[in-house]
Formats: structure tokens, sequence, C-alpha cells
């Protein structure tokens, strides 16, 4: 039967390829009595021996793939499997309570578990969470449900989720997953930006994705109209793979542009950058035609990690980066943690609201170690390239000029200890918060540049939580609130004789495009798959025309007449 | 039956990493062999064990092996415990 659903298209492109479930297994069972305690044993030992050789192929794996450190992990995992105070108990209660193998598994790991978790050290009590993995695998095997192995994935899939953490991506091959599709999320939620970043196609917020879809079942996924077609007909996979065929040929034209200049039919140049979150997407930013990096989320090396990244750890990142993109500027985003990105080793307490909470510079300015020692590697990598810095979440000048003053103090102190760096870093800010937008003129005397942090900035104008779908409605790029608030900073820059950059999903976007070039915009920072459009589309615009689009939208009243303004004047 | 007593010297105690190799080297010989601190006592083949002793430094712990091989595995848990650090 052939169906299809329904979601965002939140990272373009087609991919055709079955599909592998990322979903928590159901392991649920009911206590019973049985009449065979040595058959109940045998099936519970041929479940070790299953869980055993499952845990040494991921060991393995990530040996070969992330080193020993992230493989120890799961050598402490074996020896759970080969404990005889879990497996010895467990299998005198199948003896003795005459009771089913699951039961006697649950109860027993119960004990330990809680063992524990009453343990008043924080790093016993996160042990508790090993013996809950064990457990699961061994619960699987007795109750022959498969556990999704991310990792282990050897053929082309598209994943089907409910949503996808950092750390699920993390662990995705690039080789092997072609796309994926995910019950929840939006255009801006991480999973959708790590699909533009590893350049695959996404179809997220389906709302049913993995309701309708089984394990291993044949997927067309649309990520240009948001669409996922389930085992589809022979007729629609032959129409798909000239779709696919089509797309790639419009890639190929594209392609093109890679060496050309961002310039306006009118002669006026921008700079088009990528947005890149590790230093193995520098590749992709310059096979796509990026002119420098407008956005380096720093917030990657800190992620899938059990303690603090060292000085030494970042300055490799940062040096790698910045010397890929040879003399390309570099805008390196300082840490921006909190919200939706959270670091469970840094054990913040949990938050009503996390989006308006203790996040990015506000957490940096308190926790002045880990910043310290972010801005320590920058500096000493400064001298390999390009590199300018920003500061994301700024409320105030305060916050800048503290930011500020730490930075000159590890320059000075790196200076002092005879270890050279440049000194020509501009430091700049995000414009995410209003209060910012509305103050910029003030705050354009103080930093080199701004960049627009858009998803933020709309998120924060119009009260909106963007991971809420229910008020999705108001994300609105174009509103003609959003739209004075931009110009506003990029004036306020001009004047002072500094550049304001857009780092968020509109720079990228099609309609934003002729808008924000006629606001006078200097550098679009977006995915680095959205570059060569964004040329083509800005080669064949006049600023002189976008101008007069602008200030007519400015003064439109609703999103809708600013669309059909768009729309009407750019074909 | 052989015996040991030991004084922890290592910072973080006989945490994860410590404890995965003790328990392994234990799991080489047929003796049975027993880690004791404080009032309680485990066998040493066991991970879980071992880690819910909680042992900090400066414990004192006492390592017993009993069986056909029990010379030979107190040497080894003993070379081991001095080599990574652990106890002294």
């Amino acid at each position: 039967m052939t169906s299809w659903i329904e979601g965002i298209a939140a990272s373009s492109g087609i991919a055709i390829a079955k599909a592998y479930r990322l979903v928590e297994p159901d392991l649920s069972f009911q206590k019973t009595t049985i009449d065979d305690p040595e058959k109940e044993i045998t099936r519970f030992r041929e479940s070790l021996v299953a869980a055993k050789s499952q845990v040494e192929a991921i060991r393995d794996h990530a040996k070969e793939k992330m080193g020993d450190d992230k493989a120890a992990i799961f050598d402490a995992h074996l020896l759970i499997l080969n404990d005889p105070e879990i497996v010895n108990p467990i299998e005198e209660k199948i003896k003795n309570e005459k009771v089913n193998a699951e039961a006697a598994v649950q109860e027993t790991t119960d004990m330990f578990i809680q063992i524990f978790e009453q343990m008043d050290n924080e790093y016993m009590r996160e042990r508790a969470a090993d013996i809950r993995d064990v457990r699961k695998r061994i619960m699987a095997e007795l109750l022959n449900v498969t556990i999704p192995n991310p990792s282990l994935i050897s053929e082309e899939v598209i994943i089907v989720a409910e949503d996808l953490t950092p750390s699920d991506t993390a662990q995705l091959n690039r080789q092997f997953v072609k796309g994926f599709t995910t019950d929840i999320g939006g255009r801006t939620s991480h999973s959708a930006i790590m699909a533009r970043s590893l350049e695959i196609p996404a179809v997220v917020g389906t709302k049913k994705a993995t309701k309708e879809i089984e394990h291993g079942d044949m997927l067309i996924l649309d990520g240009l109209k948001g669409q996922v077609h389930i085992n589809p007909t022979e007729e629609l996979l032959a129409e798909y793979k000239q779709k696919q065929a089509d797309y790639e040929k419009q890639m190929a034209e594209w392609a093109k542009l890679i060496n050309e200049p961002s310039v306006t039919k009118d002669g006026v140049q921008v700079e088009l950058v990528a947005n890149i979150g590790t230093p193995n997407d520098v590749e992709g930013a310059l096979r796509n035609g990026a002119e420098g990096v407008g956005l380096f989320r720093t917030e990657f090396l800190y992620m899938d990690r059990d303690e603090l990244p060292d000085e030494e750890y970042q300055f490799e990142a940062y040096k790698a980066v910045l010397e890929g993109m040879e003399d390309r500027p570099v805008v390196v985003r300082t840490l921006d943690i909190g919200g939706d990105k959270e670091l469970s080793y840094l054990q913040l307490p949990e938050e009503l609201n996390p989006f308006l909470g203790f996040r990015a510079i506000r957490l940096c300015l308190e926790r002045k170690d880990i910043f310290r020692t972010q801005l320590r590697a920058l500096l000493r990598a400064s001298v390999y390239g390009n590199l300018k810095i920003m500061f994301p979440m700024i409320a105030t000048l305060d916050e800048f000029r503290e930011a500020k003053q730490v930075f000159l103090e590890e320059k000075e102190k790196l200076t002092n200890e005879g270890i050279p760096v440049s000194d020509d870093i501009e430091l700049g800010i995000m414009v995410e918060i209003p209060s910012t937008a509305v103050l910029a003129d003030q705050f354009a005397k103080e930093v080199d540049f701004f960049s627009i942090g858009t998803n933020d900035l709309i998120q924060y104008t119009m009260a909106a939580d963007r991971m809420n779908e229910r008020v999705s409605y108001l994300y609105q790029p174009y509103n003609p609130s959003i739209l004075r608030l931009i110009k506003n900073v990029i004036d306020a820059s001009h004047k002072e004789g500094k550049w304001t950059g857009m780092c968020g999903e509109m720079a990228g976007d099609e309609t934003a495009i002729p808008l924000l070039l006629g606001m006078g915009l200097d550098e679009f920072s977006m995915s680095a798959t959205s570059i060569l459009k964004a040329r083509d589309l800005i080669r064949k615009l006049s600023k002189k025309e976008m101008e007069e689009l602008a200030n007519q939208a400015l003064q439109m009243s609703t999103v809708e007449e600013v669309v059909e303004l768009v729309q009407n004047t750019v074909k | 039956m052989v015996e040991r007593t030991y004084k922890v010297i290592d910072e973080t105690g006989i945490h994860a990493r410590p404890a995965t190799l003790l328990v392994r080297e234990a799991g080489k010989f047929n003796s049975d062999i027993q880690l004791k601190y404080q009032d309680k006592s485990v066998n040493l083949k066991s991970i879980m064990g071992v880690m819910a002793l909680g042992i900090g430094k400066d414990a004192e712990i006492t390592i017993t092996a009993s069986g056909d091989d029990e010379e030979a595995a107190i040497d080894a848990i003993d070379g081991l415990l001095k080599k990574e650090g652990l106890a002294e």
C-alpha cells in the first residue's frame, strides 16, 4: 500500500532509501510463573551472550571511529554483563521464585540501580545509567525486539525518529544516512539545522512519521516539498528518480558560480558566508563557494563529552578552521549553551523558561573559567587566519563591555607569556534580543560589527517559543516589525563605519534576500548548501531596485503584504 | 588463604576505570578473591560490587584470595594496584 505523510521541508534535496527507525523500543512485559526454570535460565544465558556480542561490536566500532576514550564505557558494560553479582542472583531468582527471566532481570537490576542512585557521589549516581543501558539490551533480547544502534548502520538509510538530539546526530554516519524525518521540530530546530549542515534532505514535524513508517520500509524523502512517501509504487519511484536527477542538474548549474563574486546587477558586492559547527564543515563550506564563515557555532565542541573541552583541544579546532578557510574571514561565536542546548556535565538547574534564562553570554560571564579558556584558545589560534569573535545573547552594553574586558585581559596575559596573538581581531555581538536591536546606535560606537541572529530575534520579538508548534505561525521573518528592527541595526552600524551580517535562517531565504539586500545588509551567513542558490539570485537583482522594494516593505502593515510585494517585484 | 592490606592513594578513589582494571584482572584467576572495605566484603570479580563500595582516597582496603592460584592472583592484583598508583 502506498501512502505519504507531510511535514516541514527542513533541508532540501531528495533521498530514496530504506527506513531506519531510531525509536526507543517497547520493553514492557508481564511477570509470569514458569514451570521449567532450567529452560528459563538457558534463555537468560542466551540473551546475555547476544547482548555481549552487540556491546563488543559497538565497542570495536567506537574504538575505531572515536578512540579508546569513548570505547571505555562499553568495556565497563561488558564487565556488567559478566558480573557474577548480577548474573547469579538473576539465575537464583528464576530457580527459587520460578519467575520469568524478564522479571528476574528487572527486579535484580532495579536493586543495583537503587544502590547507585542513592550514593552521594554524582559520578556513582551516573553508573545507574550504565546498568539501565545494559539491562535494556538484555531485555530487548529476551523480548525479541531490536534496539537501534545508529553507529552501526552500514547501508544507505533514511532515519525515522520522534526527534533527533545533538548526540544522536553526532553518531550518524554521513556515508550511509541519506536523510531524516521526524515527528516533531520545525525549520530552526536542532535536527533541521544539522540536516542542512550534513547536506542531506530532511522533513521534520510530520507528527506521525514514527507511527506510519515501519523499519525497513522503502521511503522517498522529498526535502523540497516536505513530503515522505512510504513504500511508493514503481511509477512514483521512477518519477522521483527523475526529480532527483533534475535537482542534481540544477545543483551542477549553481556549482558554476563557486568562484564567481556575489555582485548585484548594478555592481554592489556583498559577502556570502557559511554557518558551520565543526572543523569538518570547512570542506563543505568551500565546496559550496563560501567567501568565509559567518557563524562558527562552538557549542558542538562542548557536546558529547563528559567534561569541558580544554584549551588545547579547542585551540586545535579553531586553528583547523582558520587554516582551512585560508585568509577568508571566520566569525566565531563564543559558547552559546542553554536554551535547547544542554551540557549535562555542567549540571545546570532546570529552568522554567530556558530560552529566557541562564544561557550564552549570561552563563559565560558568571562561569568566567569556561569563558577564559575559550578566549585563550581563540587568541592563540588567531595568528592562523582571519579571526573575528562575537558574543551571543548580548542584551546590554555592560555585558559587551565586561566580555571585552575579559578578552583584553586574556590577550594581555598571552602577550606577557610571549605567545603570539593577532592584533586585528574584530569583536562583535549577536543581535538577537530586541533591546539590543533598538539600542543599536549606542552599541555601534563600541562594537566592530553586528551579526543578526534572526531565529532568536524573531522568537523574542514575537514572544513565541520557536519549539512550540502551536505558535509557529508567529515565526514571521517578513513581518514589518522585524524588518524595521533589522533596518535599524544595519543603519546604526553604517553610521559608525561598521558592518552588519546576518546568521539566522532568514539570510538564506529567497523571499528575504531581496529585502535584506535593499536594506543594506553586508554579509549573509547561511547553511553552506544555500550559498550558490543565493549567489545566483543576488547576481540577478539590482541593489537600487531592492532599496525601493525594502522602503515600501518597511511601510507595510502585515507579513502577507510584504510577501506579496516581494513576489510581484522579484520574479 | 592469602591476605594483604592497602591504603588507597588515587585522588578519585576506586572509580570506574581502576575498578574495571581490577575486576578484569581478578577474572583471570580461579581463586575466590574478595575486597573488604570497612565492614563490607565483595567479590572482586564483580564490577557492581566493587563500585557499590564507593571507595574513596585514603580508604583502607583488604584483598583476600583463596584457591589453587591464590598466590599468583594476589601478586597480580598487588602489581596492578601499585602500577596504576591506586594504593600502597
